[in-house]
């Protein structure tokens, strides 16, 4: 195991170098991710996972803060240690990661509707920006409207920002029992159940569907299980140990595929007509596609609903890997990475084609 | 600069209904001041729109004219954020008032900025869903002022500010360009926008429709009402109900003076001679709540409570929380005049930080009675005086910006719900060092680069945190020299 160390110092050294020299760097924690985003160029790598280490973890005041390079792995160790967990349930992928780049990528798993997103536990950052300044936004508490929130900004900002040398981040009790339910329904038949549970005050935690098979995961007693298995028509409902594990880090049969992966992110009802298996997560709103349909045509239909669609894995990661934005958006963003990155350093291109 | 009043009635007149614009002197009084009432302007003029297409029209004027704007919702907002530019129009979002949409399956409520917190619910309710966020001002506070200043609430540990509960917001930006920021999935393309945003005290552009999240109300709500002979005891036995992994709906707590005053107030069953109680409610299906509060009950006897009483009833445990949502008007009876303070600490500082504040109040004699989301560690100390004995309201004011400061040193914020507006202006200084101010002010420059929204509040200028550090260092010392800094 690496020991852990602050390297805030050297990496500040290494950005002031860039700086002065006009090299832009790549960023890379764990290199878990580098399906993830639009290709990277020949930029020079700087390795973030030597920054690591948890800097202070009071487990009653709910709030873990770790430099931006400590594994997952080390991070939710410490808290299963406490029965508490990470409520974003970040995606590990090639079982590593580190806790910057779940914040910089913004992914959640399965919990996400209802424990949160990366954005929404982020407290405080230290970050390291474009000039080679160490700033420091946000803190260890929950309630904090002292200037914009930057901190939360940085959660899928894809490292374009800044360097994320510290994050604290919310986190809560871990459900003293968790329960799988796997059963087989015709698709509307468990589309209608889904949309009628959510709505109710239940201890869901993730949904699953895909064709006729699909998945409930409730965070509670057995007796409540079995009251609500019964009470939803679902007693015939088996376990299935880890399933959660591998859908979050996209393990299941499904998604070993070579096509081009889409993430659609929407309201939870919108009809989407695709002709390829959609698998369905977050009761609904994100899904999975496997298709080679022209991403125009994925876009359009989308965006008519009101959300938006990623070129997730595989496919052409040269063009616009993330939804299109409304220009002036575009100009926004624009303006918001001169603010930090002036010299367009951190990882130029990843996140969007302009910067 | 120096538009004239007539004129400016005169143009804006022509562009909208005469309903819509308010210019006479009398008629511009009442929004002088938002809910901080001791700061005070008259606006060049009031302008109150009933469409996002008339905001946009006001805005691109203002925008070509170069004229200041200021945003109010329902004007309830405690830190002066909606106080009026005297040089400015300000604009009331108060009657875009209306609830677009209840979307039941996808559990989302559309709305326009001016319709009330508790509307939101109310409308919600015969779907059985509400909307999380409670602000105690939520029967009249307006969900654009709740986004402006990133409203909490009672219910935050559990439930979230309203950064967690806004899915997505139409923004009309100071040149009149309507954008939408987020979407009614649960994430968006590019950068977050919405957290910028969301708390951005109107300061980025005006936001004229929102999406919130709607949440199904839970089968049943419990409350354990404790009560402990120092709130020392009190504050460790919040830390001890969240090491056994319970993650209460609410957790608050009140200091004796804020108990008798709220128990002479309405009466709630508030045992008056507890140093401190905690109020603790648990949420979920019957047989949940059930087995929870009386784990709740034992946590809270073991931690040294003295008594502790769970609601017999619903009667009752809407008592027990209408004495902590009424402590600010109960508080407020025992003085003229009270000051609303707004530090989050982080909760293992309770104890230190009460201790100081009770030094303070001695120092400079005002009394202080202090409230507590214990669970999300924010601090509401109110300060009793009386702005007609003279020198008084500066003495709270001085009083008010030390126990923020106090707050930043034991590694918490100066403000964790009620926003800087005008009135923690200073304290931002203490709070962020320069780097950090000229980052939120490049920030603003990308959305308003003439500086036309809300100027001069939310984050100071260097110039004046110069001006203010000169003041407050006395003789080269920093207050509270001997707490570690964060």
């Amino acid at each position: 195991m690496t020991a852990d160390q602050d390297q805030s110092l050297p990496l500040q050294q290494a950005v002031l170098d860039a700086h002065a020299e006009t090299k832009p760097l790549r960023l890379v924690g764990s290199d878990s991710k580098a399906f993830y985003g639009r290709a990277p160029g020949d930029e020079l790598f700087l390795s973030l996972s030597g920054n690591r280490g948890i800097v202070s973890y009071e487990p009653t005041e709910l709030v873990i803060t770790a430099r931006g390079g400590t594994p997952l792995i080390e991070i939710e160790e410490a808290l299963n240690e406490k029965g508490q967990m990470l409520p974003f349930e970040p995606p590990h992928f090639a079982n590593s990661g580190t806790i910057g780049g779940a914040i910089a990528a913004g992914l959640s798993g399965p919990r996400r509707p209802w424990g949160g997103a990366p954005r929404d536990l982020l407290l405080g950052i230290k970050l390291l920006d474009g000039q080679g300044r160490i700033l420091e936004f946000g803190g260890q508490v929950m309630k904090n409207v002292a200037g914009y929130d930057i901190s939360r900004l940085m959660a899928g900002a894809m490292g374009t920002l800044g360097i994320l040398l510290e994050v604290s981040v919310k986190i809560l009790p871990k459900p003293s029992e968790e329960h799988t339910l796997i059963f087989q329904r015709e698709a509307d038949e468990a589309r209608n159940l889904f949309i009628e549970m959510v709505g109710h005050s239940l201890p869901i935690s993730a949904t699953f569907s895909q064709g006729n098979q699909h998945g409930l995961r409730l965070s509670c007693n057995r007796q409540r299980l079995t009251r609500i298995q019964e009470k939803y028509g679902l007693m015939d409902a088996t376990d299935s140990h880890g399933f959660w594990e591998e859908l979050r880090d996209q393990k299941l049969d499904f998604f070993d595929q070579q096509k081009p992966l889409w993430r659609l992110s929407l309201q939870p009802t919108a009809q989407l007509k695709l002709s390829e298996p959609t698998l369905y997560e977050w009761s609904g709103a994100q899904r999975w596609v496997f298709t080679e349909q022209p991403p125009e045509e994925i876009r359009a239909q989308i965006e008519s609903l009101g959300g938006h669609a990623v070129l997730f894995r595989n496919g052409d990661r040269s063009g616009d890997v993330f939804h299109p934005l409304h220009p002036r958006i575009t100009e926004i963003q624009k303006g918001l990475k001169a603010v930090f990155d002036p010299k367009g350093l951190f990882n130029p291109g990843r996140h969007h084609p302009d910067y | 600069m120096g538009h004239n009043r007539q004129n400016l009635a005169a143009v804006f007149l022509k562009m909208l209904p005469s309903d819509c614009v308010v210019y006479r002197e009398e008629e511009l009084i009442p929004f002088e001041c938002d809910g901080l009432s001791a700061y005070r302007k008259v606006p060049l003029i009031v302008l109150l729109p009933t469409t996002a297409v008339q905001v946009e029209i006001i805005l691109k004027y203002c925008h070509q004219h170069k004229i200041v704007v200021v945003a109010r919702g329902a004007g309830t907002g405690l830190s002066g954020g909606a106080l009026p530019h005297e040089e400015g129009v300000l604009l009331s979002l108060a009657r875009l008032n209306h609830i677009i949409e209840i979307d039941r399956d996808n559990r989302q409520a559309r709305v326009e900025p001016g319709v009330r917190n508790l509307a939101v619910s109310e409308a919600a309710k015969p779907y059985g869903l509400y909307y999380a966020p409670d602000p105690s001002s939520q029967i009249a506070c307006s969900i654009g002022g709740n986004v402006a200043e990133n409203a909490g609430g009672v219910h935050c540990l559990k439930y979230g500010l309203t950064l967690h509960n806004v899915l997505q917001v139409t923004l009309i930006t100071i040149d009149g360009e309507r954008l939408t920021i987020g979407t009614t999935g649960l994430d968006n393309p590019g950068l977050d926008l919405l957290t910028l945003i969301t708390g951005s005290e109107g300061m980025l552009g005006l936001v004229v429709e929102v999406v919130v999240k709607l949440l199904p109300i839970p089968e049943r709500q419990q409350v354990a009402l404790a009560a402990f002979d120092d709130v020392e005891t009190a504050g460790l036995a919040v830390a001890d109900i969240i090491a056994k992994g319970i993650l209460p709906a609410g957790l608050e707590m009140m200091d004796n003076l804020s108990i008798r005053a709220a128990e002479d107030f309405v009466h709630a069953g508030y045992p008056t001679d507890a140093a401190a109680i905690l109020l603790c409610e648990v949420d979920g299906s019957e047989d949940e709540v059930s087995e929870e509060i009386m784990r709740v009950r034992q946590i809270l006897l073991d931690s040294g409570a003295r008594e502790v009483r769970t609601a017999k009833d619903e009667a009752e445990r809407v008592r027990f929380w209408a004495g902590r949502k009424n402590a600010f008007p109960a508080v407020g009876r025992l003085a003229p005049d009270y000051y609303c303070m707004d530090g989050t600490i982080p909760r293992n500082q309770l104890g230190k930080v009460l201790k100081m504040i009770a030094e303070m109040s001695e120092k400079y004699g005002l009394p202080c009675a202090n409230v507590f989301h214990a669970g999300d560690g924010n601090l509401h100390p109110l300060i009793l005086y009386d702005a007609n004995n003279h020198g008084e309201l500066e003495k709270a004011e001085e009083f008010g910006g030390e126990i923020l400061e106090l707050c930043v040193a034991v590694g918490g914020t100066i403000t964790g719900e009620h926003g800087v507006g005008m009135e923690k202006i200073n304290q931002m200084c203490a709070q962020f060092p320069d780097p950090e101010l000229e980052t939120f002010h490049a920030v603003k420059a990308v959305f308003d680069p003439h500086g036309l929204l809300n100027p001069g509040k939310a984050i100071p200028t260097l110039a004046r945190c110069a001006e203010f550090g000169a003041m407050h260092v006395h003789a080269g010392k920093l207050r509270f020299p001997d707490l570690e800094r964060f």
